[in-house]
């Protein structure tokens, strides 16, 4: 059983809707980009496999199990637009307190190892409100791995990283690939992305336009996916 | 069956009691929501008695009415921040995402509002007392027992509508506005408690029907929040 399966989904804001009929399946050990214009509807399908949205029609599986299913989400690390740490507490107090959510068996000791793995070990015990936007950033990385989360959803992660979050970032994908993981990237960052991608999915206007293995000429040319299936 | 149930349930109260020291810490580091609400009470406390300057009886009369109101208006303050507080970074997405139940996190919540509403609570009662010239103490176990009781009601029910209302760019407004209307019969009881009980009247007799009403509201609201807080959150 692929660890992320989504089938028929729809999902309207009022009338509108934002996906139409969406399905895809992503392999274990595979990462799909999930790629689109702007208003394509990628945030709004990742939400949904994050289970932080209902669909209005569909299903959305993530490791066997209903995405708001309490055994899924042991096994989902998001990491969304927002950072999603607390400003008035300290690198230490926000990894502690996920590990503690996601019931680790030594949240202490995880917090810590996080910290020395995103370069965050001597900022310990700062308040993230005094961190600068790269640190936020790495510390935001290391919550959504801290876990050791089978499937990651990543919505547009390389936003506003400096250069040395952006090679952390890509280090740990590439780990966590080789460690069979599941990675589903939202991004406009197509280089990035396409670099990582072992399969593409492209959304437009809510629809599933294209899905299937990242090509070589995806790579050389970061273009030829919108020009071939997207609009004009 | 009995384990993995027990299981469950330490589990649920241990990601109550994280989420509760969390926003008691959060809250305690920034004191935002505390200072305004202790200043707001304290403010009207003095003018009413001010406005009113009435005798030591006449302020017993009114004392359950003027204390509610007190608690009730300073508690929005507080109540307010509590989802508020999780906009912030897009934190409620994470902890939503995170493997704890919507009535976990509610719990924990409400919790910690409890804590920060009784600490308001405890420094506007000898306040009271002084500026009304008013001796609360004469039954102070039961007093706190229907402190405790009514503090819980506006807690469960204000908490539940902070998470109604937090994407809303009025939610301020309409946190007040929904809260009172639903509240009026636990406040109602409240008030019909603590004024006798700050006259020194026993909690036995005629007030007992009162007592009962404040504990069923309690039941009914904290059973009705914690069925209904899941769908709140994930739309």
């Amino acid at each position: 059983m692929n660890p992320v399966q989504v089938a028929g989904v729809w999902k309207f804001y009022g009338d509108f809707p934002a996906l139409r009929d969406v399905g895809f399946e992503v392999q274990p050990g595979a990462c799909m980009a999930l790629l689109g214009r702007n208003g394509a509807g990628k945030t709004t399908l990742l939400r949904i496999v994050a289970g932080l949205a209902r669909p209005t029609r569909g299903s959305v599986s993530v490791c066997g199990a209903e995405s708001r299913d309490r055994a899924s989400r042991h096994s989902i690390g998001v990491l969304g637009h927002g950072i999603s740490l607390y400003d008035e507490l300290s690198a230490f107090e926000n990894l502690h307190l996920f590990g503690r959510i996601y019931g680790l068996a030594e949240p202490k000791r995880a917090a810590t190892e996080w910290l020395e793995r995103t370069g965050l070990a001597r900022v310990r015990d700062g308040l993230v409100r005094e961190f600068s936007r790269g640190m936020r950033q790495r510390l935001a990385v290391a919550r959504a791995f801290l876990h050791e989360p089978s499937v990651l959803l990543l919505d547009e992660p390389f936003t506003a990283l400096d250069d040395r979050a952006i090679a952390l970032l890509q280090t740990l994908l590439r780990d966590a690939l080789a460690g069979g993981r599941t990675i589903v990237i939202s991004t406009h960052q197509l280089r990035e992305a396409l670099a990582l991608a072992t399969h593409v999915a492209l959304l437009v206007r809510g629809r599933l336009a294209h899905t299937g293995e990242r090509t070589a000429e995806m790579l050389e040319d970061t273009g030829w996916l919108y020009r071939h299936y997207g609009e004009a | 069956m009995a384990v993995p149930a027990l299981r469950g349930s330490v589990r649920f109260l241990r990601q109550s009691l994280t989420i509760a020291s969390k926003d008691l810490r959060s809250e305690l580091r920034t004191k935002e929501a505390l200072n305004a609400s202790v200043a707001f009470a304290l403010v009207i406390l003095l003018l009413f008695s001010f406005a009113f300057e009435p005798t030591e009886v006449e302020t017993r009369q009114i004392s359950g009415g003027l204390l509610w109101l007190v608690f009730a208006f300073a508690g929005a303050l507080i109540l307010n921040r509590s989802f508020a507080r999780e906009l912030a970074n897009d934190c409620l997405d994470a902890l939503v995402a995170a493997p704890i139940s919507g009535a976990a996190l509610f719990l924990g919540k409400a919790l910690a509002n409890l804590a920060l509403l009784l600490a308001v609570e405890l420094v506007c009662l000898p306040v009271f007392g002084v500026f009304y010239n008013v001796p609360w103490t004469l039954q102070f176990w039961p007093l706190m027992l229907v402190v405790l009781l009514g503090t819980w009601g506006l807690t469960v029910v204000g908490t539940m509508f902070s998470a109604l209302t937090v994407n809303l760019r009025l939610r301020e407004l309409m946190l007040p506005m929904l809260v009172y209307p639903i509240m009026v019969p636990g406040l109602l009881a409240a008030v019909q408690l603590t004024t006798p009980l700050v006259m020194g009247q026993p909690l036995a007799g005629d007030l007992i029907p009162w007592l009962r009403l404040l504990i069923a509201f309690d039941v009914i609201f904290t059973a009705l929040a914690l069925a209904l807080v899941e769908t709140v959150l994930v739309r």
